[in-house]
C-alpha cells in the first residue's frame, strides 16, 4: 500500500511519441456514442481514478488530458488497448468497444475551458 | 503505565544519603561500580506488611536528586526546543525531571497521541529548523509504534533523537507490565534504518553517549540514532561520589567533495553545452539554496529541483523543473546533488506484465554525482535506488560542496563561454516562461468542478497566502506539485519534501512539527492534507490544539487510497476482468468521514465539507484568520482524485 508510485510517469511524452496514434489523428469521425453514458461510465468504471473527473489528467499520475480528447477515436481506442506507455491495458473483455465510444463522446461533449491567462487566480 | 507507589518502591533502591548536594553537576566522583547498591528492604506490595507496617527510619523514600536529573542536564545541553512523547512508565524519570526540574522549558514537553506522531513531528520540525526534536518512548510498544516514522526519516536523511526507555536488569523490574515492556536490545528493531544506537550503563556513559550520538546525527548523511535509557539509571539517586559531568558537543564538519573532483567536475559543467544540475535532498539550510542559485547563474544552466527540499527558487528562470525530462535528455552533462533516485530520473519505466526501463539520457552525456549517501549504506532495506553509472561519483555533502564547485567553475570560464553561458540563460528564461504558461493552461481544466480540482484548491490556497510569510510543509506529491508548478517559493522554509519512505501517516505530524519549528518565527504554516493519511493518527490534531500550534491544514479530501486504486486497476486489468470493483478495501467512503467534525472533537476550528469551488477562497480566508489567532485550523476541501 505504501509504495511510491514512479509507475505513471512520463505517460504524455510517451503518449505523444506512439506512432499509432499520431497516425490516428486525422478527422476520422468515431462511431456513435452515448455521453450521457459515457460520463457514467467514466466515473463508475474508474477512468477519472487516473485521468480526473473531467479528464483533465494529472501530472502525478503520469495520465494525459483527455477531456476533450486530443486523439482521435482510433487512437483512443489505440491507446486503451494496447497502451505503450504505463497506462493498464483495457481488454474488450474488460470493456467494449460501444462502452469506449460512449466514454469518448462524453469526454468530446466537455468544452474546452478558459485559457490559464485569463483566469486571474492563475495569474497571481 | 501507572504503577502504585508500592510498586515502585519493590523496584526503586536508592543509595543513602545518596541526595545531598548534585547542584554542581561537573566534579562528582563516580564510576560504575559506585553506582547504587541494591537493598531490598521494602517489603513486597499488596503484602498485609507492606499496608500496615511502620517503615523503618534507616530506610530512604525520597531523593532530590536522581540519574533522570542528570539526563535532562544532558538534554538541556544539546539544545532540544521541545521533547515529543506518549507518556510511558519507562521514561518516567526523565518525564518527570524534564517537567519538573528541568523547568518544562528546552525542552518542553509536548504530548502525542501516538508514537509515530512523536517521530513524524521531530520528522517535520527538523525539516524547518535544521536542528532535531528528542523523542521519548517505550524500548518496547513505544518503538514498535515509531518504527514506520523512523524509517520514514532514515530514508529522507533525517536526524531524529530517540531516547527510549527500558529496565536492563530483571530484577529490577515489578510483575507484570514491566516484563512486558522490557527488552534485551531496544535498538534493535531499528537499528536496520538508525545510524547509530547506544545503551548507557552508568551516567558517564549517558552522557558521553548521548553528546556523541547528537554529534552523529548531524554529520552528513543526518540520520535517526537512538539512546537507551535505563531505568534504574533514570531513577537512581546519583551518587555522592558521582563522576559525571556534561561532555562538550563538537560538530563535525559536513564531508566536503576532494578538491581534484571538484575541479574536473568543473571543467566539464564549464565545457558542456547543456549540462544540468538535479537536486533533491541538496539544501539543508537556507544556505544550501543561496549555493545552488549561486552555481547555477554562474553556470546559467537548467536546474531540476526534485523537491526533497526547498532547493531552487521555482520562478527563477533556471528553474526546469516542470520540462525535466526534455532538458535530461538533452544534456551532456548532469550533475546529482544528493539525488535520491538519479536512475528514476533519468530513466523511464514501464509497469506492465514485463516491467522495463529505458535510459532517457544521451549515451555519451556524463554524470556526476555529489551525495552523502555514498558514504552511509546498509544491507536490508532498500532505499539506496538502483546503482548510478556515474563518472564522478563524490561521497560528500553536497551543500558543502557548492561554494568550492562555483569557485571553480568561476575560476576555468573564459569570456567565450560567459557569453556562451548568457545565450544559454536567454534560451532558458524562455523555456521556463512557456513552461509556467502550459501549467497555468493545464489548471483551467476543470477549474469549476465539483469535486473541486487540485489545481482549484492550490490556487485557492495561494490566493490567500501569497501576502503572507508563509510555509507550506505538507508534501504536493498527490496535488501534482501544483504548488512548485504555479506558486512562488523562493525561501528555504517554504517547502520541506515529503516522507522520505512513503510511509503513509507521515503528512499530519510532520506538518504539526513544521509548524511547531515555524511558531516562534511568527509564520504562516499551511499544509495540504490527505484524507487517507490523517487517519492513521488522528489524534495529531489534538496535539496541535492542546499546544497551539497554529497550522492550517486544508484536506484533500478525495475519500480513498487513490494510490492504491490506481494499483488494484492495473492488476485487475491485467487479468482482464474489469476494474468496477476495485473500489473494495481503497475507498474511504460509506460513511464519508466528516474532517470538519473531527477537528472539532479535538480543540480544533474545522469548516467543511466543501465541494464548491466557489465557496472555498472565503472559508480559508476565515481558517486563515484563526491561525493567525495561533490557534490550528482544518478546512476539509472534497477533490478530484489527484
Amino acid at each position: 500500500m505504501k509504495r511510491c508510485m514512479g509507475f505513471f510517469l512520463f505517460i504524455i511524452a510517451v503518449m505523444f511519441s506512439c506512432p499509432g496514434a499520431r497516425a490516428q489523428q486525422s478527422a476520422d469521425a468515431p462511431p456513435a456514442g452515448n455521453a450521457q453514458n459515457g460520463k457514467k461510465l467514466f466515473n463508475t468504471v474508474g477512468c477519472y481514478e487516473c485521468h480526473g473527473r473531467q479528464g483533465q489528467g494529472a501530472a502525478q499520475t503520469g495520465a494525459v488530458r483527455i477531456g476533450p480528447p486530443l486523439l482521435s477515436f482510433d487512437g483512443f481506442l489505440g491507446m486503451v488497448r494496447k497502451p505503450l506507455n504505463n497506462m493498464p491495458p483495457y481488454s474488450a473483455k474488460a470493456i467494449s468497444d460501444q462502452d469506449l465510444a460512449d466514454i469518448y463522446a462524453y469526454l468530446k461533449s466537455i468544452p474546452m475551458p478558459s485559457k490559464g491567462k485569463d483566469i486571474p487566480l492563475l495569474n497571481k | 503505565m501507572p504503577k502504585s507507589p508500592k510498586q515502585v518502591l519493590d523496584r526503586r533502591n536508592f543509595l543513602k544519603g545518596a541526595a545531598a548536594g548534585a547542584a554542581a553537576l561537573a566534579a562528582v566522583p563516580a564510576t560504575v561500580a559506585a553506582q547504587p547498591e541494591l537493598k531490598r528492604s521494602v517489603p513486597p506490595a499488596m503484602s498485609p506488611a507492606a499496608e500496615t507496617e511502620v517503615p523503618t527510619g534507616a530506610e530512604v523514600l525520597t531523593a532530590d536528586r536522581t540519574g533522570s536529573d542528570y539526563m535532562v542536564d544532558v538534554i538541556k545541553s544539546l539544545g532540544f526546543e521541545y521533547v515529543c512523547a506518549n507518556p510511558g512508565s519507562s521514561f518516567r524519570g526523565i518525564h518527570e525531571s524534564i517537567i519538573n526540574y528541568g523547568g518544562n522549558k528546552a525542552p518542553e514537553f509536548i504530548t502525542c497521541c501516538h508514537e509515530e506522531s512523536s517521530i513524524a513531528m521531530a520528522h517535520g520540525y527538523y525539516k524547518v529548523e535544521g536542528k532535531p526534536l528528542a523523542v521519548l518512548a517505550h524500548g518496547t510498544v513505544g518503538v514498535q509504534h515509531a518504527a514506520m516514522a523512523i524509517y520514514n526519516a532514515y530514508c529522507d536523511r533525517v536526524p531524529i533523537y530517540l531516547i527510549l526507555g527500558n529496565i536492563i536488569d530483571e530484577t529490577k523490574r515489578a510483575p507484570g507490565v514491566e516484563w512486558f515492556h522490557s527488552v534485551q536490545d531496544a535498538a534493535a528493531m531499528v537499528r536496520d534504518f538508525t545510524k547509530w544506537d547506544d545503551l548507557p550503563i552508568s551516567l558517564e556513559h549517558f552522557g558521553e553517549s548521548s553528546v556523541r550520538a547528537y554529534k552523529i546525527a548531524m554529520t552528513p548523511p543526518t540520520l535517526p540514532v537512538v539512546i537507551v535509557a535505563d531505568g534504574e539509571l533514570q531513577e537512581n539517586a546519583i551518587s555522592s561520589d558521582a563522576k559525571i559531568r556534561i561532555p562538550k558537543l563538537t560538530n563535525e564538519m559536513p564531508p566536503v567533495g576532494d578538491s581534484g573532483s571538484v575541479n574536473e567536475a568543473a571543467r566539464l559543467l564549464v565545457a558542456a553545452e547543456n549540462p544540468v544540475i538535479i537536486a533533491d535532498r541538496t539544501a539543508r539550510t537556507p544556505a544550501g539554496l543561496a549555493c545552488l542559485v549561486d552555481l547555477a547563474e554562474s553556470l546559467q544552466c537548467a536546474v531540476v529541483d526534485q523537491a526533497g527540499r526547498m532547493n531552487f527558487p521555482t520562478r527563477h528562470p533556471l528553474n526546469q523543473s516542470d520540462r525535466a525530462r526534455n532538458v535530461i535528455s538533452d544534456a551532456d552533462v548532469i550533475l546529482g546533488l544528493d539525488v535520491a533516485d538519479l536512475y528514476g530520473i533519468t530513466h523511464s519505466y514501464r509497469d506492465q506484465i514485463e516491467r522495463t526501463s529505458k535510459s532517457g539520457t544521451k549515451p555519451t552525456a556524463k554524470i556526476i554525482t555529489i551525495s552523502s549517501d555514498d558514504l552511509f549504506i546498509k544491507a536490508n532495506y532498500q532505499d539506496f535506488q538502483r546503482y548510478n553509472e556515474a563518472d564522478i561519483a563524490m561521497a560528500a555533502d553536497s551543500q558543502a560542496t557548492l561554494p568550492s564547485l562555483t569557485e571553480a567553475v568561476r575560476r576555468l570560464t573564459t569570456d567565450d563561454r560567459k557569453r556562451a553561458f548568457q545565450d544559454r540563460g536567454v534560451r532558458l528564461k524562455a523555456s521556463h516562461q512557456q513552461a509556467l504558461e502550459r501549467s497555468r493552461d493545464a489548471a483551467a481544466f476543470a477549474w469549476d468542478a465539483s469535486p473541486i480540482s487540485t489545481a482549484r484548491m492550490c490556487m485557492e490556497l495561494w490566493g490567500q497566502i501569497q501576502d503572507e510569510d508563509w510555509s507550506l510543509v505538507g508534501a504536493t506529491t498527490f496535488v501534482n506539485k501544483w504548488p512548485q508548478r504555479l506558486w512562488n517559493f523562493d525561501k528555504h522554509y517554504q517547502y520541506i519534501g515529503g516522507a522520505g519512505g512513503y510511509g503513509i501517516g507521515y503528512n499530519a505530524p510532520a506538518a504539526t512539527g513544521a509548524a511547531l519549528a515555524n511558531r516562534k518565527h511568527g509564520r504562516l504554516t499551511v499544509n495540504i492534507q490527505c484524507d487517507g493519511d490523517l487517519m492513521f493518527a488522528p489524534g495529531i490534531l489534538w496535539t496541535a490544539a492542546h499546544h497551539k500550534i497554529p497550522v492550517l491544514h486544508v484536506m484533500h479530501n478525495n475519500r480513498a487510497y487513490h494510490q492504491e486504486v490506481m494499483q488494484v486497476q492495473i492488476m485487475a486489468d491485467r487479468h482482464s476482468r474489469g476494474i468496477s470493483n476495485c473500489g473494495t478495501g481503497t475507498t474511504i467512503t460509506g460513511p464519508d468521514i466528516s474532517y470538519a467534525k473531527l477537528a472539532e472533537s479535538m480543540g480544533m476550528y474545522g469548516e467543511g465539507p466543501i465541494s464548491d469551488p466557489n465557496d472555498l477562497g472565503p472559508v480559508l480566508k476565515r481558517a486563515i484568520e484563526v491561525v493567525k489567532r495561533g490557534e490550528p485550523a482544518l478546512v476539509d476541501v472534497v477533490t478530484q482524485p489527484r
